[in-house]
């Protein structure tokens, strides 16, 4: 990264000459969008010819398209003019070449949230991607990758280091048309991860990205690509986090994971985006495009999610089940209290024979908080013996707050065996009672109730990520109960 | 250990205890009996700290201190314990996760050490087999699905593994099987102890031939109309209530 201030003003050229804010934290591009914000985000990212394309292909498609409404969430419309989109931390300019290079502030953020790099290259044995708004900052234990043959870098290096594989993958599970928000990521996205796993390498550790959504005003717009070979296997864990603000902000991610035959990849995330005050102002708009493409027969992928944060969420990790006897989960827990929505489910969708789907949810809703479960399961004509089961549970506590319930199947195949459970219940006043009579406080009750709730979800989370989620819930719950 | 001075409970406008008095000490047993309605039930969850009722008049000491002034917990942490009329389910969390969150939360609270994991699992699967309750019960969710008896017996489970000083049984012994009864009866003895007291709140002699209280009281329409040995058991079950509520009419 070597555009200083004086190279993006020349870039964005007169329209944008005062166009950008600077001050002791960061450059960013002006509000608004337009092909030549388009251009100058791809000029100082010093993209090839085709990413350039792709991009303005995509933006072109989102012109003519709707924003799509049939969700179960309200918010005021959002002026994409008034989002800028380009932020970088302004002692990235030259780039740390390794993590001491790395401003102090940013790695004391990354502590704050819990996140001590160091401590993680020593200890854990987990590398870090960290992305700070639009640039990653630090990469850590690159080099044992790179012994095993995996790439683990940020999507901008990629492009740069690898620009056949960007091209080769690129798109192809989620298209630069896909929907309204995946075609205005395609067109704007400025950095995020990207990891190739060779034939037959399972991944010697397991690979972690933390998001943070540092600038105000910034729309994040990352966009992550996993593909995995024939036979190879990886852990992959997705942190996210936002300080507090008055203003809603856009995050609208993509990530596609392409798997081959006989791989696998697990997808973990644990979401805590800012999720508004409790007047429910301010807060993450997280409107996220995720899926992954079974290519392969035996192939398996897992999406793993607890969604704590975000003013409202508005997602569905999906899995397209190509090959037979592929196989594909997603456990889910979504927490939305005081004035959160959430708007959360999946995609399964059966086309290989003897392919199978598992699906667990389960929403908590406290405050005033509403919580959807949306989720399809489709089976193709030529999907013989698919199967799914679905389990789909809501967790009530007072009588502000709402579940629903949308599951949705299509299928054209008779030997389909799908399943389908659902249940509601509430954390009464008379549990509470209950559990403080027998010297548990109350907030000790909840959260031992909810991850009781929540344990068949937790279980699937690596380790040091089941502690943090469940504390998670905690912080989230604080103030449920009086 | 207890005492309990001219109380009185209004429910949603409804005048409820009327004006209780009763003292109790370390090491006795009191039978609380009384017709449905009378109130027996509101004074056991008054004990326990159950929010949703007005103390119009009166006071309650425990060891000394203002019982009234203390939260729900921290009258668990003192040592009360109410082993519910209707006990209630916890789905999704087990059994014995349950008895050690209660069980070290009160631990932390006398600064004891939380207890050792292995040490613990021995020490309550004792206390099962004593009640005659199937260790899988340990790892089903609380209550949930539970026969009657099976959530009586599991209060008293709880009891033995928390042992509290002032014991209040709210009927523990509708819906307990004869043999039932005589387990959980014998649970409870083996709690007897000079530092603990029980209060046992039931509608039947038959606990009582294996319990013998101190003193037996009669609770009806708010007040303790009657109080005795344990022979004023014998005559409740024979005359009834009727003889005393007239006498209170009159
Ligand atoms: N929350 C409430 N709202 C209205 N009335 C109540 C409430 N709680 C208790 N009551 C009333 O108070 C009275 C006493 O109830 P309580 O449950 O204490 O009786 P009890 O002596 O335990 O009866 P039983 O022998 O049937 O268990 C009853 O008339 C009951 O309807
Ligand atoms: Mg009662």
């Amino acid at each position: 990264m070597s555009a200083s201030n004086e190279n993006i003003k020349d870039m964005i050229g007169q329209q944008y000459k005062d166009g950008f804010v600077t001050d002791v934290e960061s450059d960013s591009f002006a509000p608004g969008l337009n092909e030549d914000v388009i251009r100058a985000l791809s000029a100082i990212k010093k993209e090839p010819e085709f990413l350039l394309e792709w991009r303005l292909e995509a933006y072109r498609h989102w012109l003519t398209m709707e924003h799509p409404e049939w969700a179960f969430v309200e918010f005021p419309k959002i002026d994409f003019q008034e989002i800028s989109y380009y932020s970088a931390p302004k002692s990235m300019a030259d780039g740390p070449q390794s993590l001491d290079e790395v401003d102090p502030k940013l790695i004391d953020t990354y502590n704050k949230l819990g996140i001590p790099l160091e401590e993680q290259m020593r200890l854990a044995g987990v590398a870090v991607d960290a992305v700070f708004d639009s640039v990653s900052v630090a990469t850590t234990f690159k080099e044992k990758l790179y012994e095993a043959g995996v790439i683990f870098c940020s999507f901008s290096e990629a492009v740069k280091e690898h620009p056949e594989l960007i091209k080769q993958y690129l798109g192809t599970v989620v298209s630069q048309y896909d929907n309204f928000y995946a075609a205005l990521n395609a067109a704007v996205f400025s950095d995020g991860s990207f990891v190739y796993i060779p034939k037959g390498v399972r991944c010697p550790m397991e690979l972690s990205t933390y998001f943070r959504i540092n600038a105000a005003n910034t729309g994040q717009f990352e966009r992550t690509l996993i593909v995995a070979e024939e036979g190879s296997h990886v852990s992959y864990l997705e942190g996210c986090t936002a300080p507090m603000r008055d203003e809603n902000q856009l995050h609208a991610a993509v990530v596609e994971l392409v798997i081959l035959k006989d791989a696998e990849i697990k997808y973990s995330t644990v979401q805590n985006w800012y999720p508004g005050d409790e007047n429910g102002l301010g807060g993450i708009y997280n409107f996220v495009t995720k899926r992954a493409e079974c290519r392969g027969d035996n192939a398996k992928v897992s999406w793993t999610q607890v969604e704590t944060g975000s003013a409202i969420t508005w997602k569905y990790p999906s899995v397209i089940l190509r090959g037979d006897h592929s196989v594909g989960e997603f456990y889910s827990v979504a927490l939305t209290n005081n004035y959160q929505q959430a708007d959360t489910g999946t995609k399964m969708i059966h086309l290989g024979k003897n392919t199978s789907s598992t699906i667990i949810s389960k929403g908590i809703s406290a405050g005033h908080g509403q919580n959807t479960y949306r989720g399809l399961v489709k089976i193709g004509r030529k999907a013989e013996n698919a199967r799914n089961f679905t389990q789909c549970d809501s967790l009530l506590m007072g009588d502000q707050c709402g579940a629903h319930t949308f599951p949705y199947i299509e299928t054209k195949q008779p030997s389909a065996t799908i399943e389908h459970e659902a249940s509601t219940s509430k954390i009464s006043e008379d549990q509470l009672f209950y559990c403080m009579q027998r010297g548990i406080s109350a907030e000790d009750a909840v959260s031992m109730i909810v991850n009781g709730f929540c344990k068949e979800v937790f279980k699937e989370l690596p380790m040091e990520f089941a502690v943090e989620a469940q504390a998670l819930l905690g912080i989230s719950l604080e103030g449920s109960v009086g | 250990m207890l005492k309990i001075e001219n109380l009185h409970v209004r429910v949603e406008g409804k005048d409820i205890l009327k004006g209780i008095n009763l003292e109790i000490n370390a090491g006795e047993v009191h039978a609380i009996m009384g017709p449905n309605g009378s109130g027996k039930s509101t004074l056991s969850y008054i004990l326990a700290g159950r929010e949703g009722y007005e103390i119009t008049q009166g006071s309650i000491s425990f060891h000394g201190k203002d019982l009234l002034e203390m939260s729900v917990e921290e009258r668990a942490w003192a040592g009360v314990f109410l082993a519910f009329q209707y006990p209630v389910e916890v789905p999704g969390v087990s059994n014995i996760y349950m008895l050690k969150a209660a069980l070290n939360g009160i631990r932390k609270h006398k600064g004891e050490p939380e207890l050792d994991a292995m040490d613990f699992i021995a020490s309550v699967k004792g206390k099962m087999k004593d009640l005659d309750m199937d260790e899988k019960f340990l790892y089903r969710a609380v209550n949930e699905g539970f026969s009657g008896g099976e959530k009586k017996r599991n209060e008293i489970l709880q009891m033995s593994v928390l042992e509290p000083t002032l014991c209040v049984l709210d009927e523990t012994d509708s819906g307990l099987d004869i043999d039932a009864l005589k387990i959980v009866s014998d649970g409870i003895n083996r709690l007897r102890d000079p530092a603990r007291a029980f209060v046992l709140v039931t509608h039947y002699q038959r606990l009582l031939d294996y319990i013998k209280p101190d003193f037996v009281h009669v609770l009806a329409n708010g007040k303790i109309v009657k109080s005795g040995g344990a022979e004023l058991a014998l005559e409740l079950e024979d005359q009834g209530y009727s003889w005393l509520e007239d006498k209170k009419a009159s």
